[in-house]
């Protein structure tokens, strides 16, 4: 190759890769389809069926005052509409089941060959890593717009001092989500050559990361032993600031604890990943 | 002094601390040549490419690939070098343009370049007709040729090819060789090849390494290996009853002589110069040569005397290996 063309980016290749994975997905109008319509499905089906106000408004003792109910659900969820605090956590909710997937394609392009010819050429070992947590994330942003849009139509409740600035404050919180864990999924991917192995670890993680955060529910009515482990769960901490963000009166405060939180935990794992795939991708 | 491309000394490799895949080998390579390694499966043919192009690090021992060390000056070879692996790695559900362009950018070529190479390329492997079709549309020998040409984006000086021809048909394999030979003229580069069909290693290589065990057996041209195992053979039949060895024995060339049943089989170097030699001597002698037969020794006679196994006994796994590969690749698309 002449030197001219050699490019001094660094960088070089990430979109390339990135658009690869992108392209399976919106180039093929039945993934593309179902992509976006299942978030809409989670969200009117799972956010209307469990319709937790009526258990208050419905079973109240007729010699109760009927504020008692808005009371109750102030106090539990800090908003009186269980769907405006669900939708939220859907959000989380969609992230978390995009990102999964990531670690899945490393170890398609593993099986198929695919990754040594990557790996054969000038492109950087991080590059390779990073183009997946990318693509990742663009596909997650895009379905998390899409539950966002219709929880809007379906009647989300915004809190008293919403702006429409807010909602950059969103996306910032779920990009973080997204990065820290596409890489974490990539990370348990990396070595693996067996797609059941890696299908099985995340089978076994999704679920318990969901429900020991407090997506459906608040982490302070949780039992004790619980607790502690809703307290380091990254999704508590990317709903709690969009709570914040969207439904709740803002807490400053909280919402830059929730914030600093996670992009600690993205910085870290998102830096284990590159050095691992430093590490790994050549054995 | 011819250059050399490739020179590994000692390139050892050993999985799991005890598996030993490569085993010190030490080859070069010419530039401008078509060396090939043959062997079986699992001769560590295609561990000793994947350590020659960075994708695997030596456990010992070292190379230089265009005077780059393959360890420490990783990068500079992989920008030096192009790759046709065994498996199809195009992208299925990109289009053939999509993934020459896709490798290319693998390289940070600017665009302006990488679309006029990516046409140019699919014009030579007479791809360009199908190239907004996506891969998995294309045969067997169509995504060889894709590969062909994703190895040459780069204008490397050398191209690897691991088993160009693997699981194609032999009118698609006679095909692939047409284009490798075509690709070598047009860009003027040196090829490291393994493959484990002896025909395919004659008429493509300039030099063989027969490997096995990770280790080198022998090196040299294909007529060279074929010269060592002692030349040609002519059969004969002449119009003379009586024995005529002790006559043919004399003739240049002519190491061994055997009569049964009236036919005589020699063992010759040369065969083409030695027969005419035969029937004129026999001729000045007033013998008729009824008839001449010239057999030339192949390389699985070649193959069979240093590995001491035949190659033809192992082309079944390989098809079981492509049926499950192909169960992989429909399952992956969900």
């Amino acid at each position: 190759m002449k030197a001219k063309e050699i490019s001094g980016n660094p960088l070089h290749g990430l979109w390339a890769l990135t658009n690869r994975e992108l392209k399976k997905w919106y180039k093929e109008p039945i993934v593309l389809f179902v992509s976006i319509i299942q978030p809409v499905i989670w969200m009117s089906l799972f956010g209307k069926s469990m319709n937790i106000n009526a258990i208050f408004t419905t079973n109240l003792p007729p010699n109760m005052p009927p504020q008692l109910a808005d009371e109750i659900m102030n106090k539990t969820f800090g908003t009186n509409d269980y769907f405006s605090f669900m939708a939220v956590g859907m959000l989380s909710f969609v992230t978390l089941f995009t990102t999964m997937f990531s670690g899945m394609s490393i170890v398609w392009d593993r099986r198929l060959g695919f990754l040594n010819k990557v790996l054969s050429t000038p492109v950087a070992r991080g590059v390779i890593i990073f183009s997946k947590i990318l693509s990742a994330t663009i596909r997650s942003l895009v379905q998390a717009s899409i539950v966002l849009i219709f929880a809007f139509m379906l009647g989300l409740k915004t809190g008293t001092n919403f702006t429409p600035i807010n909602i950059l404050g969103v996306y910032a919180v779920l990009f973080m989500l997204c990065m820290g864990l596409s890489a974490l999924f990539l990370m348990i991917g990396i070595r693996s050559t067996r797609w059941e192995t890696q299908m099985a670890v995340v089978n076994l993680l999704n679920l318990p990361l969901m429900f020991t955060s407090n997506v459906f529910f608040p982490t302070s009515m949780m039992p004790n032993w619980l607790q502690p482990i809703a307290n380091v769960n990254p999704i508590t901490y990317t709903t709690d600031a969009i709570r914040q963000l969207l439904i709740y009166q803002t807490n400053i405060n909280q919402l830059i604890f929730d914030f600093a939180y996670l992009t600690m935990f993205t910085a870290a794992i998102a830096s284990i990943s590159i050095i691992l795939a430093w590490k790994y991708l050549s054995k | 002094m011819v250059e050399k491309i490739i020179e590994a000394k000692g390139l050892t490799k050993v999985f799991n601390r005890n598996l030993t895949a490569v085993d010190h080998v030490t080859f070069e390579v010419e530039k401008g040549e078509i060396y090939g390694f043959l062997g079986p499966n699992g001769a560590g043919k295609t561990t000793t490419i994947n350590m020659l192009i960075t994708v695997l690090k030596p456990t010992e021992g070292t190379a230089t690939v265009c005077g780059y060390d393959i360890v420490k000056d990783a990068n500079m070879v992989r920008r030096s070098v192009g790759v046709v692996p065994q498996e199809y790695t195009a992208d299925e559900d990109l289009t053939g343009y999509e993934n020459i362009i896709l490798c290319a950018d693998l390289y940070g070529l600017p665009r302006e370049i990488s679309k006029k190479r990516a046409l140019e390329l699919l014009d030579l492997v007479q791809l360009t007709e199908f190239k907004d079709k996506k891969v998995e549309t294309y045969s067997g020998g169509m995504r060889r040729r894709l590969e062909l040409a994703c190895g040459l984006i780069n204008r490397p000086r050398v191209l690897f090819l691991d088993e160009p021809t693997l699981g194609l048909d032999v009118q698609t394999r006679a095909n692939i060789w047409e284009y490798i030979k075509l690709l070598k003229k047009e860009y003027d580069m040196t090829l490291f090849m393994t493959t484990h069909y002896l025909e395919e290693a004659d008429e493509l290589c300039d030099r063989i390494a027969i490997i096995d065990h990770g280790k080198i057996l022998v090196v040299g041209s294909p007529e060279n290996l074929k010269n060592r195992l002692g030349g040609d053979i002519i059969t004969l039949s002449v119009n003379e009853k009586e024995d005529i060895s002790s006559l043919i024995e004399k003739i240049e060339n002519v190491k061994e002589i055997k009569r049964t049943n009236g036919e005589y089989r020699i063992k010759v170097k040369d065969g083409e110069l030695t027969a005419p030699l035969i029937i004129e001597t026999l001729r000045r002698k007033e013998i008729k040569v009824t008839r001449l037969s010239l057999s030339k020794p192949t390389l699985n006679e070649v193959y069979l005397e240093y590995t001491g196994k035949s190659m033809r006994d192992q082309e079944e796994s390989v098809e079981d290996f492509r049926v499950r590969r192909i169960a992989l690749r429909r399952a992956r698309r969900r």
